[in-house]
């Protein structure tokens, strides 16, 4: 006689556990992403730039030296990989003297290239606007009271630069703040460009009421930055006294925030009722930005027929008053 | 809150939300008096009803109100000791302080520590569908306050009711 070790029930629980471990175990191999690419130029490069150290060899006496690498001379083989330039060689940007090791002082003139300068007047980037962006830039703050101290360079890390694609909202912000931050929340880069103080940011928006959510939840150029309609990013800082500061400006059916944070949202989907934040109701709540035109509409009806009840039995009240005094 | 316009600032976007969170918090207070009050006092009474034969008592009142009233008909259910409130009085009571109260007030508290909400219900953000949802029974009071209002203003004068919700004695006239 077979004895049954195990029960029916107890039988098909493991199978289904079983097939989840299968089903969990395959899909996370599948889903695993390719290994980012280098060139092999740029591995050469990086055998002493992509480190906190680098080793001299001089080839007469033999001697060998390990040296550190300055932090700025430094570059993270794994983030350049996944980066928009990744794949270029280092001398496609870079002048071709710094082949020679040790590198000789020409490469000190070397010309520095700006986005524009591979960027200008090409087809293939063209719904970028380099262009717009360029002139936007020209008029912001920092062009003109900075000059030539500023370039793209100061904010866009040009080995590491790559679009953020589609990542969340919150993502997106802390990513875009760490830009601004990275002078503005720090004392030593802040004094590299500008004698003034560094303003105490946490301060300076006292005014702004919940200022940690706010923080959180929207980028410091959706406030600091003028907005342009044809580029994706707004890239005309204005002077800190000329920020919005009015909360009706985003706390509203008609936010402002449609225009620069959720602006690839509302590229992606369009309300024809004209109430847009349909899209900024799903992606995050803001007081008085939630009105819905359905809702809407029914309250003002129901809201117009009460008022009517009323004015009909006030009618007749006063009707049937009039006659008893009458009386 | 609701209505906030770049174009037409009545009050202040952040006094508006100061005043409106503050106000729901003392509200809460002021609500738990109620029920605590309704459980021990004689009070509670008047907020239970029997259900059967509850529908002809509301069309009963309801016709007073539309058409009775007008032609001379007496006040079918009188005010006494037992009976605090008419039927359409009793309906509407119970629905707001026991169904729509409770309701705002967790949406209410939920909005201000929206780390609690669940993040998301379907394709919807929770936080949005929990405003909405808040705001939709905020509207369904803000009615209710303005037909009460008006309804207070059909007692026997029109300002008696008035008259009684502050001093609480309801006068008989026959």
């Amino acid at each position: 006689m077979i004895k049954r070790l195990i029960s029916g029930k107890q039988f098909y629980l493991a199978a289904f556990i079983g097939i989840l471990l299968v089903f969990f175990s395959v899909f996370s191999v599948v889903s695993q992403e390719k290994a980012p690419q280098l060139s092999e130029e740029s591995q050469q490069c990086l055998n002493c730039h992509g480190g906190a150290h680098y080793t001299l060899s001089d080839s007469t006496s033999g001697d060998e030296v390990k040296l550190s690498m300055y932090r700025e001379l430094r570059v993270d083989p794994l983030l350049l990989a996944g980066s928009t330039h990744g794949n270029f060689k280092c001398t496609d940007c870079h002048s071709s003297d710094y082949e020679i090791t040790p590198h000789p002082v020409s490469v000190k003139f070397e010309t520095n290239y700006a986005c524009i300068d591979c960027h200008g007047g090409d087809e293939a980037y063209a719904s970028f606007k380099f262009e717009t962006i360029e002139e936007e830039y020209g008029k912001s703050v920092h062009a003109q009271m900075l000059g030539e101290d500023f370039s793209c360079w100061s904010c866009h890390n040009p080995h590491y630069y790559k679009l953020s694609g589609d990542i969340p909202i919150e993502k997106r912000v802390a990513v875009d703040n760490e830009m601004c931050l990275q002078c503005h929340g720090n004392q030593i880069k802040f004094s590299d460009l500008t004698e003034r103080e560094l303003p105490i940011l946490i301060d300076k928006h006292d005014w702004l009421p919940n200022q940690a959510l706010h923080f959180r939840k929207v980028r410091c150029i959706d406030c600091h930055a003028e907005q342009n309609d044809s580029i994706m990013v707004a890239h005309l800082i204005k002077p800190s006294s000329q920020a919005i500061n009015d909360c009706v400006k985003c706390h509203s059916t008609n936010s402002i925030l449609v225009t620069s944070l959720y602006k690839h949202e509302v590229a992606q989907q369009r309300n024809e009722a004209g109430f847009y934040n349909g899209i900024i109701m799903n992606q995050a709540y803001m007081i008085s930005a939630n009105r819905n035109y359905f809702l809407n509409l029914a309250s003002i009806i129901v809201f117009g027929l009460t008022l009517l009840a009323i004015a009909v039995h006030v009618f007749f009240r006063t009707r049937k008053s009039t006659s008893n005094a009458s009386k | 809150m609701q209505y906030a316009s770049a174009e037409s600032p009545f009050i202040r976007f952040n006094i508006a939300v100061s005043m409106h969170n503050i106000s729901g918090i003392l509200l809460t207070v002021s609500y738990l008096m109620f029920v605590i009050g309704n459980l021990t006092t004689g009070n509670g009474k008047y907020y239970r009803q029997r259900i059967k034969g509850y529908l002809a008592e509301v069309l009963k009142q309801a016709r007073y109100y539309s058409y009775g009233m007008f032609v001379g008909e007496s006040a079918p259910f009188k005010i006494n000791e037992e009976r605090k409130f008419n039927p359409i009085q009793k309906l509407t009571y119970i629905l707001i302080m026991y169904v729509a109260m409770p309701f705002i007030f967790i949406t209410g508290w939920a909005l201000l520590f929206p780390e609690f909400i669940v993040t998301r219900l379907f394709q919807f953000g929770g936080i949005t569908l929990t405003s909405i949802f808040h705001a939709m029974l905020g509207f369904l009071v803000s009615l209710f306050l303005i037909i009460h209002v008006y309804f207070c203003t059909i007692g026997h004068t029109f300002a008696s009711n008035f008259k009684s919700m502050i001093d609480g004695y309801h006068e008989t006239h026959n």
